[in-house]
């Protein structure tokens, strides 16, 4: 496939370019034709391929988990009811392991991330160049495959937990106690005027770490698929017979990798949301 | 790597999906492994109680079965003595009724002894009346003699 390109650079450049829909310089719509377009179309921009994917593979999982659990009972499991009833047995043990309180939202939200990030994370494993050249036979240019590999997503997501944790902390602590926690901690002094000099460095200190929850949450995940896509088209520029002599091992290491990645997006959101419902600080 | 409206997207479907999960996967599969669990602890209450009442059982059997030994041991040891007793009534009996036949015997014997000797007793006076008649029937006068005679047929 390198064969088709100038360069390696511009193979991997090109590769690394979402199909992206927005409003040209000009004023028209349309599909970006070049990273540098890309760019150009600033925030009122949508990368169609990872919201495809994104949206493809989130409905194929609750569509097949939808499936098994209308037709969950009792008695004894067939093949794929088993194996959801494996996977919800899995995460609601990891969820009471974690999360100390009582909310209906956050098991599905575990299975949610969980599934839907592994799905995603998965597409990885499918040659880099399979997809992509089925595409560019029907005219489409740019399609990343993996959607995790996009930031945009990754932080999607993260963010919307992130959301979730401000609500349940003003919700769970009210707006004094959150502030306290902000404001009050890791510093604190028994004498009032200290305690208010204090203040300032406290919420420093808070702000910092809360605003690094979300991101490293985001980032972690991305910053993982990216650096795995990226090695999977590096070895796709080697010459065609020894790329399997290190695709195969990257891959299989790899197989780890999606998994724990998912496994611990997923509890992350547990904790910090466990951390948002806390009031004893 | 550019941020844009994805972001946004990416978060609504998120929210969507989070909450198809929470509405029509999480409850049913839930219920249904609740379901299950419970129906396993049933079933395995269930067996211990019937183990329970099965070993039960096997002690009232064995219980029953030593009841029943005892008293046909019982009942055997009783057959055997009363056997024992008739037997020992019988012997008794057959010794009661073996000797008053024979006392039975020995009276008659002693009776038709009586009778043969008064009667032999009768004879041999009659005969010593006629041999001394007829010897004396030239000598001596009966009359004169007779108590004589008497004395005589006494003696034997």
């Amino acid at each position: 496939m390198a064969a088709t390109y100038e360069t390696g650079g511009e193979y991997i450049k090109h590769h690394l370019v979402n199909l992206t829909y927005g409003q040209y310089p000009d004023g028209s719509w349309g599909f970006a034709q070049s990273a540098a377009e890309a760019k150009q179309m600033g925030f009122w921009a949508i990368h169609v391929d990872s919201m495809a994917w994104a949206i493809g593979l989130g409905a194929l999982f609750v569509g097949l988990f939808a499936r098994a659990a209308k037709r969950a009972h009792a008695g004894v499991p067939g093949g794929f009811q088993n194996f959801v009833e494996q996977i919800i047995e899995f995460i609601d043990n990891t969820v009471r392991d974690s999360f100390t309180h009582k909310n209906r939202i956050i098991a599905p939200l575990a299975l949610c991330s969980f599934i839907w990030i592994f799905l995603m994370n998965l597409m990885d494993l499918v040659p880099v160049d399979w997809v992509p050249y089925l595409f560019s036979l029907i005219g489409v240019h740019y399609m990343k495959i993996v959607a995790t590999t996009d930031p945009n997503v990754t932080m999607g997501m993260s963010l919307s937990v992130f959301a979730m944790m401000l609500y349940y902390s003003l919700k769970c602590k009210g707006v004094g106690g959150f502030l306290g926690e902000l404001t009050l901690h890791p510093f604190t002094a028994k004498n009032i005027v200290v305690k208010v000099l204090l203040i300032p460095i406290n919420f420093f200190l808070e702000a910092v770490a809360l605003l690094a929850k979300p991101i490293s949450h985001g980032l972690r995940l991305f910053g993982n698929l990216y650096a795995g896509e990226m090695i999977f088209i590096l070895i796709a520029l080697l010459p065609l017979w020894a790329q399997w002599t290190l695709s195969v091992p990257w891959a299989i290491f790899h197989v780890l990798v999606i998994t724990l990645q998912a496994f611990i997006f997923m509890v992350l959101t547990v904790v910090y949301l466990n951390m948002a419902h806390d009031t004893a600080h | 790597m550019n941020i844009n409206l994805t972001i946004i997207g990416q978060a609504i479907s998120f929210a969507i999906f989070v909450w198809f999960c929470m509405r029509f996967v999480w409850p049913p599969v839930i219920n249904a492994l609740e379901a299950r669990k419970k129906r396993i602890a049933d079933g395995l209450a269930d067996a211990e109680a019937a183990a329970a009442d099965r070993e039960k059982a096997t002690q009232e059997a064995s219980q029953t079965m030593t009841e029943a030994r005892e008293e046909a041991a019982r009942v055997l040891a009783q057959a055997e003595r009363r056997a024992g007793e008739i037997v020992e009534e019988a012997k008794v009996e057959a010794e009661a009724t073996a000797e008053r036949t024979a006392a039975r015997a020995q009276a008659e014997i002693e009776q038709q002894e009586q009778q043969a000797r008064e009667r032999l007793r009768g004879e041999v006076a009659a005969l010593a009346v006629a041999g001394a008649e007829a010897v004396l029937r030239r000598e001596v006068d009966a009359q004169a003699h007779a108590k004589a005679l008497d004395e005589v047929a006494g003696r034997l």
